[in-house]
């Protein structure tokens, strides 16, 4: 496809075991264009993201969502990430006995069907310049997928996937978390290199952090499941500056968490 | 139920032209077999399952070529190196072959034949892993056996080329009594290949095979065996060793048959030094009931075991894998191990996994990781949310979880077959 990529989201509602989390979001993301959604812990962040991607405990109760046109919340969750969607998890799973290389060539092969799979050299030439470029050891392809794993290398392991599979949109939740510095500029990075007109990006974040090495043109906060206020980068640093607060009391908002007790 | 008479014991002795001691011993145990009860196995019930509803196949059949047999059981066959072959079809060998070994006074044919050459060099051997043992299915293969292999392999050879064995049972309602000897004498070096399948739309009945290995001091042996049985088959497999001083043996197995299945292993490592590593497969479909057992029992000092089992259970299949590692007095420094995973894929499948220790001694290490589970929702959709399908998603965990075996088949060709039964089941 050469269109540029575009995520919409209308009035988007979702419950988690019956619990009401998102209560009506509305955004667009295009090719080009990073997002970034912020927010106190138990806001419904991360919930948007895994709606999106089809996670079977998350229920849509209303709202659309068109990924290019299509509509995504139709499609199973391998078809979300054909149409090319990616959400880089801050949970992945680990599968024992399957390689880190053995599954990236089975997702890439899934994507460009049968008939038409990577040449096995191109695929290796591509993942070991990857790997380099995230400082990611040459063992790291025959290991087992996240077995094992430490926090921050699963981190890695995320965004060598999104650089992989090249995705039109691309949701990247708490991908800082966990990271000491020099490993976040190295993701950071990673994401940097694929930023193009052919690439839409949410961040999901908790801290202004990672902002500084992925620069954000949007920043969104979100409070009780619905996104309460939206503003450019100078947004993200008043944040990181006074926190949430002022935002709360400028809304009136007494508990910006949803559906979840702490 | 079709009882086995004297008649035919003596008739399948008297073909043989065997010795009058073995067709004793064969009268008898087709004796004992009348009174001896089944074998207890740890909760699987198998009073039912048919042991002995055979035929007996005792009509001549003519030899054949490799390239005359089925596709199915071809298939068995590793196709890096024939030179070293023997198949039988029920109750005798068709295919015999093996090329520029007896210069090196390595023995390789069927059990009857090497009776009948080398009695003295055999008898010992027979049946000596069971002593002690006795139930109504080793009495009945006792009373029966015919075809099987001898493989004997002199001091100081080794031998690079895999000898290869496929037990072929065919027809309606037959039965196979295979027993296989393999001795590996000192510093010696050998590995063999024995399959037991059939076609997989024929109805045979019964299997009961025994195999026996012999590794001497010092030698190194490796044995990989596949049961691949249609639906309608009990298939009983008994596989027993005795590993001397610095004695090496690898299984490797693979339990694919479809019916009801007892796979017992017993390996005893009786020689300081002494090693096994066990490494058992099994992918259960349909209907299929399988009691799968590996022990090791360290008798010996610095004796080192490892037991690698991995059960994937999918429609209403059942399986209950045991791993016992036992240790007895006196058999210090020893290391043993064992880890037991059964995976299940439906609701309906069936799966335990029985870890056993039996540590008599102090001065050990010893080691056991058991599990049974069902594939976790969230590993399918962390691969599907990369875009791979459902079922692939699901045949990657699979492979994933046997593959700490089936990446140690040493013949590819045997792999890719291995692969081909996997694959198939996934349909079922």
């Amino acid at each position: 496809m050469t269109t540029t990529p575009k995520l919409s989201i209308n009035h988007l509602k979702v419950s988690v075991e019956g619990k009401p989390i998102l209560n009506g979001i509305d955004l667009e993301i295009k090719g080009g264009e990073v997002h970034a959604i912020m927010g106190p812990n138990g806001t419904g962040k991360s919930t948007l993201a895994a709606a999106l991607m089809g996670h079977p405990k998350y229920e849509v109760t209303d709202g659309q969502v068109l990924l290019d046109g299509q509509d995504l919340l139709e499609m199973e969750v391998d078809e979300r990430a054909r149409a090319g969607l990616f959400l880089a998890m801050q949970y992945p799973s680990e599968i024992s006995g399957v390689t880190n290389a053995d599954f990236l060539r089975s997702a890439i092969n899934a994507r460009r069907g049968e008939g038409n799979e990577v040449s096995l050299m191109k695929f290796i030439r591509e993942l070991d310049q990857k790997m380099e470029s995230l400082e990611i050891d040459q063992s790291f392809s025959t290991r087992y997928l996240n077995e094992g794993f430490s926090g921050g290398e699963k981190k890695r392991n995320e965004i060598l996937q999104l650089m992989m599979l090249k995705p039109r949109i691309a949701i990247l939740d708490e991908v800082d978390s966990g990271l000491d510095i020099d490993a976040l500029k190295i993701v950071a990075n990673g994401v940097n290199q694929l930023l193009s007109p052919e690439m839409g990006v949410m961040v999901i974040t908790h801290y202004q952090r990672l902002l500084n090495y992925i620069e954000p043109h949007y920043v969104h906060v979100i409070m009780q499941g619905k996104i309460v206020k939206s503003g450019g980068p100078e947004l993200a640093k008043r944040l990181e500056a006074e926190g949430y607060d002022w935002v709360k009391e400028e809304l009136g908002i007494e508990d910006e968490t949803v559906g979840q007790t702490k | 139920m079709m009882k086995t008479k004297e008649i035919d014991v003596t008739k399948l002795s008297e073909k043989n032209k065997e010795p009058k001691w073995l067709l004793e011993q064969r009268l008898t145990s087709l004796q004992e077999s009348k009174d001896l009860p089944l074998p207890k196995l740890e909760r699987t019930r198998i009073t039912n399952w048919g042991f002995e509803d055979f035929h007996l196949d005792q009509d001549k059949v003519a030899h054949t070529e490799l390239n005359r047999l089925p596709e199915d059981i071809h298939s068995f066959l590793t196709h890096e190196d024939n030179s070293h072959i023997i198949v039988q079809k029920n109750m005798q060998v068709v295919v015999a072959k093996s090329q520029g070994i007896e210069e090196q006074g390595v023995i390789f044919t069927d059990l009857n034949t090497a009776i009948l050459q080398h009695e003295e060099l055999v008898k010992p051997y027979l049946f000596s892993t069971l002593e002690g043992e006795k139930n109504k299915l080793f009495s009945l293969h006792k009373a029966l056996w015919s075809g099987g292999i001898f493989l004997y392999v002199p001091r100081n050879r080794e031998l690079k080329i895999p000898f290869q064995s496929l037990f072929w049972l065919k027809g309606k309602n037959m039965g196979m009594f295979p027993h296989v000897i393999v001795v590996a004498e000192e510093n010696s070096r050998v590995e063999l290949i024995a399959n037991f399948v059939a076609e997989q739309d024929d109805r045979p009945s019964v299997n009961n095979a025994i195999l026996e290995a012999f590794v001497g001091q010092n030698a190194q042996v490796r044995i990989a065996t596949v049961n691949h049985m249609p639906q309608s088959v009990v298939d009983v497999i008994y596989r027993r060793a005795v590993v001397e001083r610095d004695g090496k043996l690898e299984w490797i197995i693979g339990d694919f048959s479809e019916g009801r299945l007892i796979s017992d292993n017993y390996t005893a490592l009786k020689g300081e030094g002494g090693q096994v590593n066990v490494k058992a497969v099994t992918m259960g479909a349909g209907e299929m009931k399988a009691n799968i057992t590996s022990t090791v029992d360290h008798l010996a000092r610095h004796t080192t075991s490892d037991i690698l089992a991995r059960s994937v259970m999918k429609n209403t299949a059942s399986s209950i894998l045991n791993s016992i590692t036992k240790i007895e007095k006196g058999a210090s420094k020893s290391n043993g191990q064992q880890s037991g995973k059964v995976l299940m894929l439906n609701p309906k499948a069936r799966g335990d996994a029985n870890p056993i220790l039996l540590i008599d001694e102090n001065d050990v290490i010893a080691g056991h990781a058991a599990s049974v589970g069902r594939v976790d929702p969230m590993q399918i959709y962390y691969l599907m949310s990369r875009g791979i399908t459902e079922e692939e998603a699901e045949k990657l965990i699979v492979y994933g979880f046997l593959g700490i075996v089936l990446s140690n088949i040493p013949s590819q060709s045997l792999k890719e077959q291995l692969d081909r039964i996997i694959e198939r089941k996934f349909l079922q």
